[in-house]
Order: structure tokens, then sequence, then C-alpha cells
């Protein structure tokens, strides 16, 4: 009897504790699902890092980046060249930090590129359907059928050189990606009664779409945009490599790869630096990308 | 009449045939008044609203008849006319309180959305409006609710906000397509004492979709009975509920299970509702009819007048419907 009253007692707590529990906000939610994923923050930890030293790398190099000391080429790292000089006396420390500007800038301004002509033509294809639907789906199906980095590189070869046609050419070839996932997550938004009931109180379809229905679609929108960061840095470096990235003598990670690879055997750390730099880059936006996904997804939420 | 539909017909176009819908179907709906739709899934009463607002989507099309309000024919409206009197002059509110609010928005920037889109009044005053209408429908301390995001709600509160938004540009007629339908009996009472009583506050005419024929018996003024996209009987309330006419009405009220009664089993309408790519040739409730006589199956009966009231069945006269 008196485990029984316990027991009802304690139902009653249970109960009166979820009553006064005030509801989370979704960035409080998200933020302490994101803190118990270590990778996800050791991501973010990265691409602060990486920020920062975006922003002031060209005020703490050690040496000129771009400077040519032709006594002091192919030197292996030590104190005085932390990662060793290349074969033109550059620094590769210097460069490799004043390099961070071009891949985060061209890696972002791609990806808000590619964001923002997928989401508008992706919204149309979603919420209007039909014809419409038909023929801007058959378009990025084209687009989708060439090999993403040799589209990149005959735009590239077409525009000619320069960040800013970097960022063109890779952000034209992610567009089919997320038109794909925007029309779909508004395929799906759009079947909500709040859509029916915003057309309901009067609302333009351009409002509906921007104010009613991308808002509910943004979290896979940023995730998608986060994981397609570190995929825009990749492309730079492909580009950078292949010689059609930057206009020399700017410094760029996948042009310092490039200029330097006959070179592999008999001095590696001119490829290994560069190339560790590409790679914490892009799995840093990786790992906390993915953290993202699964912070941001009611399903995994419990 | 405020609202008359003449004559409706709206199709769907799906990969075994045409569906139709809502087939040439007429009601009015004076200022003041309820009028219900009642009829089973699937009899074209929903779609019959969504003609209405001109809300019916791809790949169904209103391919005929007038709705006129006001002296102007809603089919011809172009959209951004239709933006105008939406929302304004007529609204609507949905049967999932659960989904009809914009999970992302505060529910007071929700019902000032429809008050900024069609006045002139500033943010300021249209959030005066906003809690003004969360007090008319009953939530309390609306300024603090106005704050709310729509999961912190529970079904009830955010029909009533639903309403609210409905209601904020003082429309002159509301569609209201099974309000309570998802809500629980007690929160039922509320909310269709609450349209009662808006109406007769405002003036304004309720178009009260519904299934449920306590909800009409409670509110309603009229009854239009639909089966399968016709109307098949439109009559008064008291006359509906004393001496039905249509088999099919007289099916739906006997399927009512009374408190009083011991019975074991609940009766039922016999048969389903035939395939609406297939609708049979004669009438289209001839397979389920108690009363089928050898005519039903082979003519559709036409929708006469019999007494101030209408019915759609051979037992009351002989006509039949000339254009099937």
């Amino acid at each position: 009897m008196a485990k029984k009253k316990a027991l009802a007692a304690n139902g009653a707590q249970v109960q009166e504790a979820v009553v006064i529990e005030k509801p989370e906000s979704r960035f409080r939610a998200m933020w302490d699902t994101l803190k118990k994923n270590k990778a996800a923050l050791f991501g973010l930890f990265v691409i602060i890092a990486l920020v920062i030293i975006a922003i002031i790398g060209p005020f703490i190099t050690p040496y000129a980046p771009n400077k040519q000391v032709m006594s002091e080429a192919y030197q292996g790292p030590s104190s005085t060249h932390w990662f060793g000089t290349d074969n033109l006396g550059r620094d590769i420390f210097s460069r490799i930090i004043v390099g961070t500007r071009v891949s985060l800038f061209v890696g972002v301004a791609a990806v808000a590129f590619s964001l923002l002509i997928g989401t508008v033509l992706g919204s149309i294809s979603g919420y209007f359907g039909g014809k419409i639907d038909a023929i801007i789906m058959r378009i990025m199906d084209i687009m989708l059928s060439i090999p993403s980095i040799l589209l990149a590189i005959t735009l590239m070869a077409a525009l000619g050189k320069g960040i800013d046609k970097a960022i063109i050419a890779i952000g034209v070839v992610s567009i089919p990606e997320y038109a794909r996932i925007i029309r779909s997550s508004i395929l799906s938004t759009k079947e909500n009664d709040y859509v029916a009931a915003a057309k309901v109180i009067g609302n333009s379809d351009r409002r509906i779409i921007f104010h009613h229905i991308i808002p509910n679609v943004v979290s896979s929108i940023v995730v998608r945009a986060t994981l397609g960061i570190s995929t825009a840095i990749l492309d730079t470096a492909a580009l950078g490599f292949l010689g059609l990235g930057v206009k020399p003598p700017t410094a760029e990670w996948g042009d310092m790869l490039g200029r330097v690879r006959s070179m592999i055997l008999v001095y590696p750390y001119m490829l290994i630096f560069p190339g560790l730099a590409i790679t914490l880059a892009v799995l840093a936006f990786n790992l906390f990308g993915d953290g993202l996904r699964d912070a941001l997804d009611p399903k995994s939420r419990s | 009449m405020l609202l008359e539909v003449e004559n409706l017909q709206t199709e769907f176009k799906v990969k075994r045939g045409t569906v139709k819908a809502v087939n040439n179907v007429s009601f009015g709906v004076e200022k003041g008044e309820i009028l219900a739709i009642v009829g089973e899934s699937g009899s074209g009463k929903s779609v019959s609203s969504l003609s209405i607002m001109g809300l019916i989507r791809n790949p169904g099309k209103v391919t005929g008849g007038k709705i006129m309000f006001h002296g102007e024919n809603l089919v011809e409206k172009t959209k951004k006319e239709m933006n105008k009197i939406r929302g304004d002059k007529i609204s609507m509110i949905f049967q999932e309180p659960m989904t009809s609010l914009n999970p992302v928005y505060k529910i007071g920037d929700q019902i000032m959305e429809s008050i900024l889109i069609h006045t002139d009044l500033s943010k300021a005053e249209a959030r005066k409006t906003a809690i003004k209408m969360l007090d008319l429908v009953g939530i309390p301390s609306p300024e603090q609710r106005m704050e709310d995001y729509p999961h912190q709600m529970s079904g009830g509160m955010r029909q009533r906000v639903m309403i609210a938004m409905a209601l904020s540009c003082n429309p002159e007629v509301l569609i209201a397509d099974e309000p309570t339908t998802a809500l629980d009996v007690t929160i039922q009472a509320q909310i269709l004492e609450l349209i009662d009583e808006l109406r007769k506050k405002i003036g304004m005419a309720v178009l009260l979709i519904t299934h449920d024929l306590g909800v009409v018996a409670e509110t309603a003024d009229r009854v239009v009975v639909m089966y399968c996209g016709r109307i098949v009987e439109q009559a008064d309330v008291k006359d509906i509920f004393t001496k039905p006419l249509h088999p099919y009405t007289r099916g739906l009220l006997e399927s009512i299970p009374l408190l009083e009664e011991d019975r074991d089993r609940l009766f039922m309408i016999k048969g389903v509702v035939p395939d609406p790519t297939k609708l049979p040739k004669g009438c289209s409730f001839a397979d389920r009819c108690d009363n089928c006589m050898e005519k039903c199956k082979e003519h559709m009966p036409a929708l006469v007048d019999v007494g101030g009231r209408k019915v759609r069945c051979f037992l009351h006269s002989d006509e039949e419907e000339i254009d099937v």
C-alpha cells in the first residue's frame, strides 16, 4: 500500500515537473546535442581557428609570402623556416597561412553562390511543379551528367584565371545539388496545412515560398552548405593543382602542391604541409557538418 | 444571398480517368447564417470549399459553374485579385490545428500577418488588433501568448489561434472545414460555441463542413447533404433531423449511436462508396439503398423542390437529371 502511494506521489511529481519545464528553444536544443559530439566540436574549433587565420593571416606571417630568396631555396623544415622553403626560396609556412584566406573565401563564396541560385531554382521547381519543374530539373540532370571537375575545368578555361572566376566555376558546378535538395524539402513542406493557411490569408506565392516554406527547410540547407564548403575547398585545391586557380604568385594550397609535384620524392615536405592544410580544412567542415546534421535532425534527437 | 455557388463543377484528372469531385453543385449562404455541408469522406464537401477559396491545385480544376460573391464571379478572378479577397472577405479554418500554424513563427506574428497584408494598420496597431482577437477567442493572458510558438500550445488553443487568424480582418464569410474533428469533445463544444457567438457578434456567414451530425444539429441553420460529388438533399436543420427525405440522409441519421438505446451492433449503411472514376450510370447511391428501384440503376434523379426543400430521389419525384 505504502509503496503504491509513494509511486503515485512520484507520478504526480513527474507530471508537475513536465508542466513547469519551459520548452527549450530550437537553438538551445541543437547546441546541447552538438556539445556532446566531440568530433563536431573539434571541427568547429578548427573552423574558428581557420577563420581567425584567414582574417589576420597576412599580418602575422614571419616572412613575406611571395618574396623569393634564391639563396634559401630547397630548405627543409627548421627553426628559421618551420615548414621549409620551396624551389624559389619562399617560406612555405607563410604561404600556407596566407593561402587560408583564398581557400576559405573561395569555399564559402562558391557555396553561397550555388546556394543562392540553387534555392531559387529548387523553390520554383518544387513549389509550382508541372512543366516548369520538368524543365528546370532536366537542365539540372544534364549538368549532373557531366563530371563536376570536368565542368569546372571547362568553365575555368573559358573564363580565365582568378579568384572570382574560380568562385563562379565551382559555384555553378554544385547548383544542381542544392536545387535538388531544396526542391525535395519544398515538396514535402508545401503539403503542410500552414502553407495552405498562409495562402488562405492572402499571401502571394513569392512570400509563401520565402517567408513560410524556406525557414522550415533551413536546417537541411545549413547542413548541406557546411558539407558543401569542404567540397568547394577541395575543388579549389584541385583547380589550383591543375594550374587553373589563382594567378601566380598568389599563394593557394592546391597551387602550391601542383607547382612542386615533380619533386615529391626528393623534397616531400614541400607537398606534405599544403596537403595537410587542405586535409585539415576539409576534415573540419566535414566533421562539423556531420555533427550539425545529427543535431538538427529531429529524428535522431531523443 | 451573400455567397452563391451555382452549378459548380470541379474535376481531378487522375491516371485512371477523370474524377468529378464536385458535380453540378449549387448552394448559397446568407449573412449571419450557418450552412452545414455534410457527407462522408470523398463526397466533395472539402473540394467545394477549396473551390470557393480558389485553392484547387493541379491535377484539379474548376471546370464549370459560378461562385458569386458581391455580384462578382470568383472563378474568373486572377490570382492577385483572389489574394486580396482571401483572408480579408472570405476566411477559412482547417481541420488540423496541430499542423495549420507555421512552427517557426510566434503565433502573434502569424495573426498580425494577415492584418498587415489586408489593412493599412501599422505594426503596433496590428499587434493591438491581434491581442484583441486572441482575447475574443478566449485565450487567457493574450499579451503573453503572442510570444508563444505553436508547439507551446495545445490543440484546442491552436484552433483558437487559427480562428483568431481567420477572423482578424472581420471576414464576411468563414469557411470552417471540419473545425472540430481533431479536438476532444469538451473543446469541440467550446469552439462551436465560439463560432456561433462570433457569427452573432460580427454577423458573418459560416460555411461549416463536417461529417459530424451532432455538430450540425447544434450549430447549423440549414444543411446540404452531399454524396459522390452531388447534393442529395438540402433543407432546414430541423427538417433534416425530423423528417429526412433521402435514404442516404436517413442512413446517416440512423448511424448515430444513441445512449438510451440497447443495441449490440451499431447501424451502418451497407456497402461502400463507389469508385469515383467509375460512378454507376444511375443514382450513385443505388447500390447501397434499401429503397432501390429498377429505375434508380438506370437514371440519375434530378434535384427537385419538395415543399421548400430539395431532394434528389425518385421516391419523391420522377424527374430525371438531364445532363449527367
